[in-house]
């Protein structure tokens, strides 16, 4: 199997996938990406937290229009995990129509290869299928 | 000495078009010279100059302005604030004169986005050897734009109105085309709009979609166009003659806020927080209310913007901008006029100028200068802009 990495550093491939985040300690706020200090309260002392898998669509869009070389159309989604933090991710297993799309339906993580360098390491990357 | 209140004493805008003769520098002059000639004065009289562009503040766009209309060595501001940047650059010189550092000072603002295509969307780099390194905050691999989600503009704010839907089960997407039926209709009124045609609701739905529900007639329109004002303190304007007193239009709030905390604002940018906050502000220190409006120029950067602003800026009851809507409240001759000019949909968006533009429109009919689109009687009026990223501006004029 090839060598693979995560497309970004909030997606843990092992033992199975699943997003962190950086929770504050002070005030318990989360976040993706790495912080300098707490947006909510302004606290210096973080730790890593395990996201839930699943979760519900709270917005989404079906994007038709996009950079050279993003193939259309797809679908955008933020989501609601279940114990909380708000992510984004695109939503796939659906027909990328308004009819087969609905807000507030159930989502789970999956993940899929977005690519492989000139190494061979294959990025693994995440998004959002129907739950069920 | 500190002044009591800031005054509107020349404003100006130019045709939002694409003009593949004129240059940044060309609008601006063309926008700065008409605002400073409506007000009866010179660069000469001018104590501050606040400079406002999205990609040429970088540049000293301000000093080069100077370089074309006045080198009087007055303090220059050049001002970038995303979308907000126009409203940013006025509020410069208006907290410059109630600090009372200065007595008149020019605010302009001006871009040119003619052909820059969707913004906020990086192209895939090829070629190069591809090797994944984590890079930035993220450390992300490979660009995420289609892989997680969507950062454009047309998408970011698609997602924020689909989330106000799921927020507000009475609202749906039939609402989104109806602010774009109102807004396109009122751009038939406005000479210096980029576009003046009527769309009917089939023809919107039908537009190529870019980012559902916002289909190319929902977006706003990239265009070129400057904008500016003149702004007087009290003090100095008992010194101009009584002619331009007459037509000096009071700043009775001018409000700036960027998005406080809120779980998730990281991730769907929340452009509802910072307005609701500006208009809040805005409206105590003006002691004027939303039922006190007679028109609004709000950020309808996307016809998905228009719907939560309503709520936002408190134009209707909380949750109430679908009925707000329905009643036809919003259209020229409804109860509270919005987006007369035809907003950024078909008016244009030449993002520096877009601040001091809305400022400009509803300036103009305070004034009762605005012609056929002119709502008779209009005698308060506030203006709305929304930075991405994010700031919102709220400014209430009064006649």
């Amino acid at each position: 199997m090839p060598a693979q990495v995560p497309v970004v550093d909030y997606l843990v491939l092992e033992p199975e996938p699943r997003l962190k985040a950086v929770a504050c300690s002070g005030c318990g706020a989360d976040f993706l990406t790495r912080r300098n200090a707490c947006a909510s309260c302004g606290g210096a002392d973080f730790a890593d937290k395990s996201l839930a898998t699943e979760g519900s669509v709270v917005a989404f869009t079906i994007v038709h229009r996009a950079a050279p070389g993003v193939a259309v159309p797809f679908v955008s989604a933020i989501v609601r995990l279940d114990d909380g933090p708000i992510v984004p991710g695109n939503l796939i297993g659906v027909d990328p129509t308004p009819e087969d799309v609905a807000l507030g339906m159930g989502v789970r993580l999956t993940t899929f290869v977005a690519g492989t360098d000139d190494n061979g390491v294959e990025a693994v990357a995440y998004a959002f299928a129907p739950r069920g | 000495m500190a002044s009591d209140h800031v005054w509107i004493v020349g404003a100006s805008m130019t045709r939002f078009a694409r003009h593949d003769s004129l240059d940044a520098l060309d609008l601006a002059a063309e926008a700065a010279l008409a605002a400073l000639a409506d007000a009866g004065t010179a660069m000469s009289d001018m104590d501050i100059l606040a400079a406002g562009s999205l990609f040429h503040a970088g540049a000293g766009l301000g000093q080069q302005l100077q370089k074309q209309i006045g080198q009087t060595g007055i303090p220059v501001y050049n001002v970038a604030n995303a979308c907000a940047t126009g409203a940013t650059a006025l509020r410069t010189v208006h907290m410059s004169i109630l600090a009372g550092e200065s007595g008149l000072g020019l605010a302009v603002g001006v871009e040119k986005t003619s052909g820059m295509g969707l913004l906020g969307a990086a192209a895939r780099p090829v070629g190069a050897k591809k090797e994944f390194v984590p890079a930035g905050r993220d450390g992300h691999v490979m660009p995420t734009e289609g892989i997680l989600g969507s950062q454009t503009m047309p998408s970011v704010f698609a997602q924020a109105g689909m989330a106000y839907l799921h927020a507000n089960p009475q609202a749906s997407v039939e609402h989104f085309y109806k602010i774009s039926e109102k807004n396109h209709a009122h751009s038939e009124l406005n000479p210096l709009a980029q576009y003046r045609k009527r769309f009917s609701l089939e023809e919107i739905k039908a537009a190529p979609m870019i980012s559902y529900p916002n289909t190319s007639l929902m977006c706003s329109a990239n265009t070129d166009g400057a904008a500016a004002v003149v702004l007087c303190s009290s003090a100095r304007l008992a010194t101009l003659p009584l002619a331009v007193q007459k037509r000096a239009v009071k700043i009775a709030a001018s409000v700036l806020t960027s998005d406080p905390y809120v779980p998730g604002g990281q991730v769907l940018p929340d452009v509802s927080t910072c307005t609701r906050n500006a208009a809040a502000a805005a409206y105590e220190r003006a002691g004027i209310g939303p039922e006190d409006l007679d028109l609004v120029e709000l950020h309808d950067c996307f016809a998905t913007a228009e719907l939560l602003h309503y709520d936002n800026l408190m134009l209707c009851e909380p949750g109430g901008a679908a009925d707000f809507l329905d009643s036809g409240a919003p259209w020229r001759d409804g109860r509270l006029p919005v987006n007369v000019s035809g907003g950024l949909q078909s008016k244009g968006h030449p993002i520096g100028a877009t601040g001091i533009a809305n400022v400009y429109e509803v300036a103009t009919h305070l004034r009762g200068e605005a012609g056929d689109r002119q709502i008779d009687g209009a005698r308060v009026g506030l203006t709305h802009v929304i930075g991405l990223g994010s700031s919102a501006a709220v400014h209430i004029l009064q006649k």
